[in-house]
């Protein structure tokens, strides 16, 4: 393991925050009715492109909104998604939350920990992937759940997570068992500023979990009442 | 058999494609806002009070009260914020649907906002659901582009921007108030009440803010009538629901039914506890609902029903556990969650789950005493009601209600020396860890 202070190079690498994030910055102060309240998307772009909150992304965000650098960190250190170290490439979760933990997350952690010799908050030495323990991401019936880079990884078991970080590792191509290609930390940090990346429409509508229920009523010819809209449930079918 | 389920929020989520526009409109989506611009904004209030709509976001306020508590003379603009923070652990209805129907989602946002008098409306979506984010932003943007957001929206001379903002990460800021306040930029502390969002919200004006399912619930109504929805459900919960199975159930995922449907009936259409197990203990809503079990199958599952049973409905995030769980480290890890994600703004919230993590951990390790657990209870009485949000109160929840159905098995962990339950048995991979069970 390492501290997240010396990693590599390329991986700790910042593009610098200039008049393009300035103009960015600006972007998003536009779609509030007060400028403050696009502070967090702020954080999520200063992340997409330093790698987590610098000082110098602090400096800027105060500067830009006209408020205290004490009141931009004040906020900063408030949310578990800002990051006060250098993320890896591929930031990766196992929900250790009761439930997912019951049905295998915490067994997951342990592997996976082993495996990759970080801990918790921590990343690898290649600065590829960072480890997270995190708390429920609401896909539950998709126990035990891990996230990479905040896409969905359902159904997990110690060999397909180990699997996961190795292919990651390699530079593969992987996509969350939802569909949609992962992106790199940065680019996702990007698209929770608010700059869509065009993959919207990639991947399934729903996962298997979230359409048993529908899949029986279609069996058993079950629908809402009468007087409903048509397709939008209702009298069809 | 007379329970059915009645997919309306669920019922496209099977089609290719569900999320796009084109297919939404194929579906005769946006026909309930068509109808919905024709009327009088306070015919649309009257009808989903009518409706006897429940908050789907944990709470079960009636709606169109809600709405109707928004000052009618204001000076200042009108709100209308969306709760898309899903965060309550177990709760996995709302990502779902904004992956699978965003545009149902936005619908129901410019009704409402036009029922509501609101020129600008927000949609706040966890940060840590991407693929979700990229979706709803996606809708949002499509509808502008047909005419359905923006100015004059379908020559109705009504106008309306939504914003797509994701959050950072923090349990709390579902909690409304600390929600606005995460929203103006700072750190997510609830705020005081009163005054009531509906009187000084978002930017100290008027607003509104209701759950994604709730929001997501107006158009149908708008096209079938308050009657429509009243004809599922019962008197004091009318209406449909999406009903979240997870864990040690043979098909865990998203069953919408009416409300007061029972979770014996849920599970026979869910295949029933996975084979060979039974059911030991379960969560109506969410980990801050008390904990029941197998005595409460057959209440009904509406909000009388589970208050009635000393539990709540909150969001129907039924948390599934089977005879191989130890109640004491499902209860232990909860409190972690409550631990981690107090905000820290009053003392018995942001010290007592610190205390009482120390506690369980001895506890799970069998190194507690019987004391240990009275110690905990009298902790419960003083962090909830005595703190300042409803963090504190859901908090207690899986405490009292473990020790009050498994003092015993407490008792045993201490009696043993340790956890008498073998972790392996309870993952789905149990045959591959070489569990004991
Ligand atoms: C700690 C805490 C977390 C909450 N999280 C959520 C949430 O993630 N989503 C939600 O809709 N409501 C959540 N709520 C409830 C909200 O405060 C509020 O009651 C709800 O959004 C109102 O919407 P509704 O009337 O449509 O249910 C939470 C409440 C508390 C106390
Ligand atoms: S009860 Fe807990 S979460 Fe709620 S305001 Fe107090 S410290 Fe914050
Ligand atoms: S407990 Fe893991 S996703 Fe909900």
């Amino acid at each position: 393991m390492t501290d997240l202070n010396d990693v590599q190079p390329d991986q700790a690498a910042t593009s610098p925050l200039d008049d393009t994030v300035r103009a960015e910055m600006a972007e998003i102060i536009a779609r509030y009715p007060e400028p403050r309240s696009a502070l967090l998307p702020m954080l999520h772009l200063v992340q997409s492109h330093q790698g987590y909150v610098t000082p110098e992304g602090i400096e800027l965000c105060a500067e830009v909104l006209g408020i205290t650098e004490a009141e931009v960190a004040a906020v900063a250190t408030f949310y578990t998604m800002y990051k006060r170290r250098p993320v890896g490439e591929y930031h990766v979760g196992v929900c250790t939350n009761t439930l997912c933990a019951v049905m295998g997350g915490d067994a997951i952690w342990d592997d996976l920990s082993e495996y990759l010799g970080v801990g918790h908050d921590e990343t690898t030495e290649d600065g590829k992937i960072s480890l997270e323990r995190v708390e429920c991401n609401a896909a539950c019936d998709y126990a035990p759940v891990m996230v990479v880079n905040w896409e969905f990884m359902d159904n997990q078991t110690p060999e397909s997570a180990r699997e996961l970080v190795d292919r990651l590792r390699a530079g593969e191509e992987v996509a969350s068992t939802r569909g949609p290609r992962v992106c790199t930390w940065k680019q996702a940090e990007r698209v929770l500023a608010g700059f869509p990346d065009g993959r919207a429409t990639e991947g399934v509508a729903a996962g298997p979990a979230s359409v048993v229920g529908l899949e029986l009523a279609h069996e058993n010819g079950w629908t809402a009442p009468e007087g409903g809209q048509r397709e939008l449930g209702g009298s069809t079918k | 058999m007379t329970v059915t389920l009645t997919p309306v929020l669920t019922a496209r989520w099977d089609q290719a494609d569900s999320f796009t526009l084109r297919n939404y409109e194929k579906a005769d989506g946006y026909k309930a806002l068509r109808r919905a611009l024709q009327r009088k904004p306070e015919d649309i209030v009257e009808m989903v009070k009518d409706s006897g709509l429940r908050g789907r976001g944990g709470a079960g306020f009636p709606t169109g009260m809600k709405w109707s508590f928004i000052p009618k003379d204001s000076a200042k603009p009108t709100y209308l914020v969306v709760n898309a923070d899903e965060s309550e652990p177990g709760t996995c209805k709302d990502i779902p649907l904004m992956m699978a129907d965003p545009h149902v989602l936005v619908e129901g946002v410019i009704i409402t906002s036009y029922a509501i008098g609101a020129k600008h409306a927000f949609i706040y979506v966890r940060g840590e659901v991407l693929h979700v984010f990229r979706r709803v932003m996606n809708a949002v943007a499509e509808a502008y582009e047909s005419g359905y957001l923006g100015q004059d929206i379908l020559g109705s001379g009504f106008d309306l921007d939504v914003v797509v903002h994701a959050g950072a990460g923090a349990y709390i800021c579902g909690e409304e108030t600390a929600l606005l306040d995460s929203l103006e930029g700072r750190r997510g502390q609830p705020r005081l009440k009163p005054p009531f969002p509906a009187v000084a919200g978002l930017y100290a004006s008027p607003t509104v803010i209701n759950n994604v399912e709730t929001i997501a619930s107006v158009p149908s109504i708008v096209s079938g009538g308050a009657e429509w929805f009243r004809s599922m459900g019962n008197e004091k919960s009318p209406g449909y629901g999406i009903f979240s199975l997870s864990g040690h159930v043979t098909k865990p995922g998203q069953y919408e039914a009416p409300l007061g449907i029972t979770l014996r009936e849920l599970l026979d259409l869910a295949g029933g506890i996975r084979n060979g197990h039974e059911l030991k203990f379960w969560t109506p809503g969410g980990s801050s609902t008390p904990m029941l079990t197998a005595e409460h199958m057959d209440v009904p599952l509406d909000f009388e029903g589970m208050a009635g049973a000393g539990s709540m409905l909150g969001t129907r995030a039924l948390q599934i556990f089977d005879d191989t769980t130890c109640v004491v480290r499902a209860t232990a890890r909860w409190i972690e969650f409550y631990k981690h994600e107090s905000c820290g703004k009053c003392t018995p919230c942001r010290e007592g789950f610190w205390w009482m993590v120390q506690i369980l951990e001895r506890l799970e390790k069998g190194e507690g005493t019987e004391a240990d657990l009275d110690k905990l209870l009298d902790m419960s009485d003083n962090i909830a009601g005595r703190s300042f949000c409803a963090l504190a109160d859901g908090g207690v929840a899986p405490v009292v209600s473990s020790i009050q159905y498994f003092r015993d098995e407490y008792i045993a962990h201490f009696e043993h020396g340790g956890c008498p339950f073998d972790p392996a048995a309870s993952t789905l991979f149990a045959q591959e860890l070489g569990a004991k069970a």
